[in-house]
């Protein structure tokens, strides 16, 4: 059994009446990546964002190598070590790559008072974000200013700024959405690189990328978990079936 | 322009400002004196809004108050020590900036420039309405800060050839502080927070923190503003924390051209400028002057510091040089 990072119990969330997330228990491991599934309004954006810190819970607790988080907000979680993506992208268009590559690398000493050092000049910083760009495969691209670039490579640059961080938990919301076959069997197997030494949580739509990757899936249906369990038992529960895979065939 | 001409035409600028006293006129001086004082207000506002996109409609709270703290600081008959009088003036607009920050910053956008205003709205009834500083008359600075220390005297501000170069000297401070900020990690920060705050936060920034220190930075270097201008006038009134004053600065923000120091002292020239000679042409001068601040919008997006380069593109434009 691996290393537990990140866990939610009994984690919930109401928006009025509307129960988005109910009593949702999800598990990271270190070497894992754990995909959730569901069809749209399933309750995969608020679970993220509620393990991330965008969102406080209603009710349940997330602990992060053990200890207790549910009060920290996102930014602490990001300190600690847990960074995530977004389904949007969500970069610093005017900025090069290396420089949004270097703001984030920066947060983890971020030094506001050193008035006197050049903030581009700052070896450590630089040097981690270089290292990102070229986990996430951007090597050659590190002028390029980030919005003149493609869709796809904007997606991995998004990817690079959490890497950039040192997060040791990754939380994608969708990393594939939008992009080319190519791109997409690009990005599966930079997933693949990743989770060796980190624990992945990766939200998607594309069931065929989700199969590749994932060790561990998660399907939820109206902010309920449905099935948890290994690609082979997903595949094979009738319930998933019913309620997810049968739908989505419905539309092919 | 590129940076070498830039650099050229700024040093040439400078040494054209070092020199004037001694050739040019006393009104001039004093006039010129005063536009280096609204640069440095403007420089200041520009840190928020064009490097930090905070909006702030209420600046001039923080120039006021530094403005109304020296005149309070002066005793009756005597003038009051430079060295105390004036970091003093400059932390009261500074403490001021953080207390109203720590609410103000908890609105975003249109609701950021309300509240913003609503305060400095505040401080102005505050000198207004009440006794503390003269009411609605202001009051007199009888005495300019002396700036001895133990009895020896490096300069004495009641010379207006000496006055006029510690305004030189102060805006240069405030022009080379800003400089380091915007290059230091935390300038980077800022600019991050004017791209894409929240993703920042996701970052890991504490980005209220990052704005608060932002927000009481800008206020201090107002309230240095301020100083000048009640040293350099010497009298003080509620309108120094009007919303006119407020809106005339974020003006020269504006049309000097946002997110750019030399912007913000090009906006101040020119605003200065523009009052002067259309004063001199009508008494209906704010017509003139409201009808070239549209047409300045309009026709100079990105201000007065984007505009060479907009030529240059525009008279290179057959040769796909944009």
């Amino acid at each position: 059994m691996s290393e537990v990072l990140l866990a939610s119990e009994g984690m919930t969330r109401r928006f009025g009446g509307l129960t988005a997330n109910q009593n949702v228990n999800i598990q990271l491991e270190r070497g894992v990546l754990h995909a959730l599934l569901g069809p749209n309004g399933a309750g995969k954006s608020t679970c993220i964002n509620m393990l991330s810190g965008d969102l406080p819970p209603s009710e349940g607790a997330i602990r992060y190598k053990g200890e207790d988080i549910t009060g920290l907000t996102a930014y602490q979680r990001s300190r600690i070590g847990i960074g995530r993506s977004y389904q949007r992208t969500n970069i610093f268009p005017k900025f090069t790559v290396l420089e949004n590559c270097r703001l984030a690398a920066q947060s983890r000493k971020p030094r506001p008072w050193s008035l006197f050092t050049d903030a581009l000049r700052m070896p450590e910083a630089v040097e981690r974000a270089r290292a990102a760009i070229n986990e996430a495969g951007l090597s050659g691209r590190e002028d390029r200013v980030a919005g003149t670039m493609s869709h796809g490579e904007q997606r991995q640059l998004e990817i690079a700024m959490v890497l950039a961080t040192d997060a040791e938990v990754l939380l994608l919301d969708e990393p594939l959405a939008g992009m080319g076959s190519e791109e997409s069997a690009q990005m599966v197997t930079l997933l693949n690189r990743l989770k060796a030494t980190r624990a992945i949580l990766l939200v998607e739509h594309d069931m065929d990328a989700v199969f590749a990757v994932a060790d561990r899936i998660t399907v939820m249906v109206n902010g309920q978990v449905l099935e948890s369990g290994s690609p082979e038992q997903i595949r094979n529960s009738p319930d998933v079936q019913a309620a997810y895979l049968g739908h989505e065939a419905e539309h092919e | 322009m590129n940076s070498r001409t830039t650099t050229f035409f700024k040093l040439a600028v400078m040494a054209g400002v070092l020199a004037f006293p001694v050739f040019g006129s006393d009104f001039y001086a004093e006039m010129i004196a005063k536009v280096m004082i609204l640069a440095i207000f403007a420089m200041s506002l520009d840190l928020l809004v064009g490097f930090t996109g905070l909006v702030s409609f209420g600046h001039a709270a923080y120039f006021g108050i530094a403005a109304y703290a020296v005149a309070l600081l002066t005793p009756k008959y005597d003038p009051a020590n430079l060295w105390l009088a004036l970091p003093a003036s400059v932390l009261a607009a500074a403490v001021a900036a953080f207390v109203i920050g720590l609410f103000v910053l908890r609105t975003k956008g249109i609701y950021f420039i309300m509240v913003t205003l609503a305060f400095a709205q505040m401080a102005y009834y505050v000198f207004h309405d009440t006794p503390v500083g003269g009411g609605s008359d202001g009051i007199y600075l009888n005495f300019k800060p002396d700036a001895a220390i133990a009895g020896w005297a490096p300069f004495d501000l009641n010379e207006p050839l000496h006055l006029y170069y510690f305004v030189v000297a102060a805006m240069l401070f405030a022009y080379g502080l800003l400089k380091l900020v915007l290059r230091s990690p935390f300038g980077r920060v800022l600019v991050g927070i004017r791209s894409n705050e929240h993703r920042m936060l996701s970052l890991g920034y504490a980005t209220f923190r990052y704005k608060l220190a932002a927000f009481t930075l800008a206020g201090a270097l107002a309230g240095l503003a301020g100083f000048l201008y009640a040293v350099l006038f010497g009298f003080v009134t509620p309108e120094y924390l009007s919303w006119h004053k407020s809106g005339d600065v974020l003006l020269m923000v504006i049309l000097g051209g946002m997110g750019n120091l030399a912007g913000a002292i090009a906006g101040a020239v020119a605003l200065v400028g523009l009052q002067e000679i259309f004063t001199s042409v009508t008494k209906h001068w704010q017509l003139l002057m409201g009808l070239t601040i549209v047409a300045a919008v309009l026709f100079m997006p990105g201000g007065l510091t984007a505009t060479p380069a907009r030529i240059m593109a525009r008279i290179n434009g057959g040769k796909g040089n944009v």
